[in-house]
């Protein structure tokens, strides 16, 4: 290769100005006409969205260059845990204290600024982010913004459906929802949970749940029961885990059913319906939709041809759809080679890193360095033990790859899983502190 | 303005190019995906995670190496440690070890800890040197890590899974219960 690595971003990178200059103006997701705020002196990140992986990459952005400005955009001044929720659900933990954190300590530790708005708009060619608070310039935009829902794939659902049928799927409200619909439900009522198909947040999350519920019901309530309609033909996640533990602590009071996608909801009847061929009816439902990127990337056109989920490039995690915006956490679509990254907690922490490693080489006209990253996920069986999934992510060819012959899930034999129980605690406190310190 | 947008495309598709021919993972990148479980930069705040902050290089080479191969017993660790090789295990040496030693300021029982300081003083101070907060070759760095971790480790000890130096095993065995708990209080009080 002749030209060396340096020259040719460099030059590429006036060429993409000169292409987008050309239409300033034209890829606007809608006119913002809120002010500006905070006028940009410096080179500038904003990053959108403080969950799992926002707030690590503005925090590493800061580690790497404090010569770069970095303003979080956030909407809300707490953030809570999604990991570690089930047990509030089925009333293990009595409160989400220990899944709350603020960005104060953050903020003040790494000098990030805050903007606590509602992001309006994103607008590509200007390089400017419309919040409620005002418009802000960036010089690259990290967004990490997480899912909503594809409502409209079920029939009978709408905005006001989770207010009596919650999906729980984001923590906060909704986790108290449901956690107050399975307290105040009748011994001998039965409980249905309904999942989506693959990718949705957190591949495990539902089984989890499905367990934990399960071991509320056999202590309280140990004439109910609780089934889970799992849209996949199969168990997708921890499966010899999973159907160990069903079978072993919950075979009386649970049943797994596989390929059965719920696509319509009875509100007033509370029911649900596979095809409108069979109905299933229960005294609590706990429906969680399919999945996409959240809102935002969709009115950003973030998202692909799909129409799902935000294409990303592998290395530096710059979006396919628009140039200086780079995607992290549960909204992308990772080009992969083999099973993907799971769109859980851990990855987002993991993306957010190297992609903060990358934008702050862009920035400096640095060669961008290759991914290196880790997924662990821990999934509780009861209020004692744990399982596990951990895997070691590479790049090969430009698409992410499972380290081969590495990774896996815990012994199906259970001899570890008090262990993993206390890991899993310290796992959260450690992510949780890294992302509010 | 379709003709914009294409063009815009095309000059990010280029630019995807160049992150195709990116440099190999740096220490940093390497280690960077270990402060999920283990803090940032290797400090922990979890009860029953290790702080990695400021242990020898040779300490962390010669832990990954052991669980990779299942010398060492372990939970996630071993799986991950399989997804890489001896230079990347150097890098994440190279990086911890240049990490400022993490105080963690946690509460312990004063007597044990007096009890524990003397016990270190007579039979661990050769290798533990300057009360665990130095790690010497490959021991690693005891003080101020979590009381819950050291404990779960000396069962580990106790119960033959996980191998005691022949040095160690020479000094731990003639040590009560209530002297190892003692030890382990001191190296969990040592905060500079």
């Amino acid at each position: 290769m002749t030209l060396d690595r340096r020259s040719f971003i460099k030059i590429l990178g006036s060429a993409s100005g000169v292409a987008l200059a050309g239409c300033a103006g034209a890829p606007s997701v809608s006119s913002g006409s809120a002010g500006e705020i905070m006028a940009k002196t410096g080179r500038r990140v904003i990053v959108i969205g403080g969950g799992y992986g926002g707030s690590i990459a503005a925090k590493y952005v800061r580690m790497l260059d404090k010569s770069i400005e970095v303003v979080m955009v956030e909407r809300n001044k707490q953030f809570i845990s999604c990991p570690f929720s089930n047990f509030y659900i089925a009333g293990i933990t009595n409160d989400m204290n220990a899944l709350t954190i603020n960005y104060d300590r953050l903020a003040a530790n790494h000098g990030i600024k805050m903007v606590y708005a509602e992001v309006t708009a994103i607008d590509p060619a200007a390089k400017t982010v419309v919040t409620s608070a005002g418009t802000l310039a960036y010089d690259r935009l990290i967004v990490s913004p997480g899912i909503d829902f594809r409502i409209e794939e079920i029939e009978g659902y709408n905005a006001q459906t989770p207010e009596s049928i919650p999906h729980a799927w984001k923590t906060g409200a909704q986790s108290t929802l449901l956690r107050n619909q399975l307290q105040s439900m009748k011994d001998g009522g039965t409980v249905i949970m309904s999942m989506p198909l693959t990718p949705y947040r957190c591949p495990p999350g539902p089984y989890e749940r499905s367990c934990l519920i399960a071991s509320y019901l056999k202590q309280h309530k140990p004439k109910s029961k609780l089934i889970l309609l799992d849209a996949n033909p199969d168990v997708v996640s921890k499966k010899p885990l999973f159907t160990k533990a069903w079978s072993t602590y919950y075979k009386d009071n649970f049943q797994y059913i596989g390929a059965k996608k719920v696509t319509q909801v009875n509100v007033a009847g509370k029911s649900v319906s596979i095809e409108g061929v069979e109905d299933f009816k229960g005294d609590v439902i706990n429906l969680i939709p399919p999945q996409r990127a959240a809102d935002l990337a969709v009115k950003a056109g973030l998202v692909g041809d799909d129409k799902k989920w935000c294409p990303v490039d592998a290395v530096s995690f710059q979006s396919t759809k628009h140039k200086d915006i780079h995607v992290i956490g549960d909204a992308t679509a990772l080009p992969s080679d083999g099973p993907p990254m799971p769109k859980s907690g851990y990855s987002a922490n993991s993306q957010a890193k190297v992609c903060a490693q990358n934008v702050v080489n862009l920035m400096n006209g640095k060669e961008p360095v290759e991914f290196s990253g880790i997924n662990v996920c821990y999934s509780a069986l009861n209020e004692h033990e744990s399982v596990s999934v951990a895997n070691v992510y590479a790049i090969k060819g430009g698409k992410i790859i499972s380290v081969p012959n590495s990774g896996g899930i815990s012994p199906v034999d259970f001899s570890l899983t008090k262990a993993e129980h206390a890991y899993a605690e310290s796992w959260l406190r450690n992510i949780l502190t890294e992302m509010s310190s | 303005m379709k003709q914009c947008w294409n063009a815009a495309l095309a000059a990010g598709a280029l630019a995807f190019s160049v992150s195709a021919q990116a440099a190999p993972p740096t220490p940093e990148m390497i280690s960077f995906a270990c402060a999920g479980c283990h803090g940032t930069n290797g400090g922990s705040a979890g009860l029953s995670m290790p702080s990695l902050a400021s242990q020898s290089k040779t300490a962390i080479v010669d832990a990954m190496k052991k669980f990779k191969s299942g010398e060492r017993p372990s939970t996630v660790m071993g799986r991950l440690a399989k997804g890489y090789a001896d230079a990347d295990f150097e890098a994440m040496g190279n990086f911890f070890s240049r990490q400022k030693f993490h105080p963690t300021m946690q509460a312990v029982d004063k007597a044990k800890v007096a009890k524990g300081s003397d016990l270190q003083e007579a039979n661990c101070s050769r290798c533990h040197l300057d009360d665990g907060k130095d790690g010497k070759d490959d021991t690693p760095v005891m003080a101020s890590q979590w009381l819950p971790y050291l404990q779960m480790q000396m069962d580990l000890y106790q119960s033959g899974k996980r191998k005691m130096p022949e040095k160690m095993a020479e000094k731990v065995k003639p040590l009560s219960k209530e002297d190892l708990d003692a030890l382990l209080h001191f190296y969990a009080s040592v905060n500079k």
